[in-house]
Formats: C-alpha cells, sequence, structure tokens
C-alpha cells in the first residue's frame, strides 16, 4: 500500500479530526496533523470550529421535569420506602 | 450549602429514603434522560413513558446500585435497556422504511468541491472554499436561541445511532468507553458514529452562521 504523502492536505485533515480530539492518531500522522495546522488557516479555523460547536453542544439546554410527572415519581418513590420499611 | 454534591452522598440519602434526595435526582436527570430516549424512540410520548418506567427502576434497583458505574451511567443503562424493548416493539408496529435504524451513510464529512481536485498544480486537496468565519464572537452565536434550534434539528435529523452517540458524548459529556459500553458498541465504532455526526452538524452549523446577515 502506497503511504501518504508527506504533507497532510486539508481534505485529509477534515476527516481525522475526531481521532485527533479524541487522541487515537499514531504519532506519526498526529505529527503530520499538526504539522499541517501550523501552516493552514483553513484547517486551524474548521478544527477551531469544531471545538466551538462541541462547546456548544454541551450547552443546550435540557428540559425541566413537568410537576404533576414530578410528583407521581415522588409517591413512587414514598411508596416504596414505605413498603421497605413495613 | 448544596445537598447531595457527590454520588455517595446521593446513593446514601436515597437508600435512607429521603425524599429530597430523590427530587433532586429527578431535577437533575429527568431532562437528559428525556433527551436520551428520544434517540432510541421517534414518538416523545413513548419517549416520556420510557424515562418515567426507568425512574421506577431506578428506585427499586437503588439498594443493589454498585459504585462501580456513576449513578449518572447506571440511570442512562436503566434507560437505554427499556427503550431497547420498546423501540423494537416500535419497529413491529411501524413501516420499516418509515424508520431509519442503522448508522447512516459514509459520505465526506465536506462536500468534496470544497476543496482543489487531484491535478491541481499547487493545492491538490487543499481548500478552495475553506470555511468563512463565524463572526466575531462566535461562542455567544453559538448561545443564542435560534442557533440551538438549528443545532438541535441537525440532531433530530441524524441517523438514530449517529445521534445517540452526538448526545451521549457531546451534549452528556460521557467519556468514549462509557459511551461506547453503554450502546454495546466498540469505542472504534462510536468514534466513527461520533465523526459523522459532527461533521453533520457542523454543516447543518454552517450553512445556518455563514450567512453575513444572521
Amino acid at each position: 500500500m502506497r503511504a501518504p504523502p508527506v504533507e497532510m492536505a486539508c481534505q485529509e485533515l477534515v476527516e481525522l479530526v475526531t481521532e485527533y480530539m479524541e487522541g487515537t492518531l499514531r504519532p506519526s500522522e498526529r505529527l503530520r496533523f499538526e504539522a499541517h495546522l501550523r501552516r493552514c488557516d483553513g484547517c486551524t479555523r474548521y478544527l477551531e470550529q469544531m471545538r466551538q460547536m462541541i462547546a456548544a453542544l454541551g450547552r443546550l439546554p435540557e428540559e425541566a421535569i413537568p410537576e404533576q410527572i414530578k410528583q407521581n415519581l415522588l409517591q413512587a418513590f414514598r411508596d416504596w420506602r414505605n413498603s421497605a420499611r413495613g | 450549602m448544596r445537598l447531595y454534591q457527590t454520588d455517595d452522598e446521593l446513593v446514601g440519602a436515597l437508600r435512607r429514603g429521603e425524599e429530597t434526595a430523590f427530587a433532586t435526582l429527578l431535577d437533575r436527570y429527568y431532562g437528559p434522560m428525556l433527551r436520551l430516549a428520544m434517540t432510541q424512540v421517534h414518538n416523545r410520548a413513548h419517549a416520556e413513558d420510557i424515562v418515567q418506567e426507568a425512574w421506577l427502576g431506578v428506585v427499586q434497583g437503588i439498594d443493589r446500585f454498585e459504585s462501580r458505574s456513576s449513578l449518572r451511567t447506571w440511570i442512562s443503562h436503566i434507560l437505554l435497556n427499556i427503550a431497547r424493548t420498546r423501540a423494537r416493539r416500535e419497529r413491529r408496529s411501524v413501516p420499516f422504511s418509515a424508520l431509519e435504524a442503522g448508522d447512516g451513510d459514509a459520505g465526506p464529512s465536506v462536500a468534496p468541491d470544497r476543496f482543489f481536485p487531484d491535478d491541481h498544480p499547487r493545492w491538490p486537496h487543499h481548500w478552495a472554499s475553506p470555511p468563512r468565519s463565524w463572526g466575531p464572537s462566535p461562542e455567544e452565536r453559538l448561545l443564542s436561541k435560534e442557533t440551538q434550534g438549528v443545532i438541535e434539528r441537525a440532531i433530530v435529523a441524524l441517523p438514530d445511532t449517529q445521534r445517540a452517540v452526538i448526545t451521549l458524548r457531546d451534549v452528556h459529556g460521557l467519556t468514549s468507553p462509557e459511551a461506547a459500553h453503554l450502546l454495546g458498541i466498540t469505542e472504534g465504532h462510536q468514534r466513527v458514529l461520533l465523526h459523522r455526526a459532527r461533521s453533520k452538524v457542523r454543516r447543518a452549523l454552517e450553512e445556518y452562521l455563514g450567512d453575513p446577515l444572521r
């Protein structure tokens, strides 16, 4: 199998972004990846935007529990506790 | 003083029958559990049923909980077991073509026409149309209700397993081994799904944020 060219191209980098962030790239690949980043504004921005997106995903609001459901489940908890105490 | 900061405190209080501990658990995890259930079934009412059934499972199982996993992971595990059973039932009653189970496509993360072709004299496979700036304060823009709506819709549009992975990893912040274990897949497979999911959501965001008027 032919080895990839020494310098990584942008189209290859965007497919390796997740593995890079997960820390699962082979050391030689990681070096190629970072070498390319240093000389490519487009890929630097791509990685930065990916990180910003992931941070935004982590801040998505979650729904609050509806009061009726909360009361029903608290009752179920009381029932369990009271039956356990016999 | 904030009550119940650690799993141990919560579990101990629950076992003692302290209602405030269970109320804390409900407040903290109901929303995330509903979101997780929605990655497994397509019907919101079914998702709400799954969540309630899972909470009953939590109440009944709290004495058996061992700290091998976090409380959060354990609750997620209960929920996913219940969801898997219900999803199987749902698939049997809905035409197969209407549901998209499975991993989804294996297309490129970025449209090939964004890059110079292989025979370009100077920059083959380099950006022809690089990513445009998302403005001076992208973090702020990403927090707006409108942009969060774009993100939510992009997540809903993902194939089931991609949606589950990105929810567990990026929305809920679970680790790679935690997410892989919960979904019953290898970490490698999970990583591929995560990559595809992130690429799709990024594309939706780029399309939306790329408009200088927004």
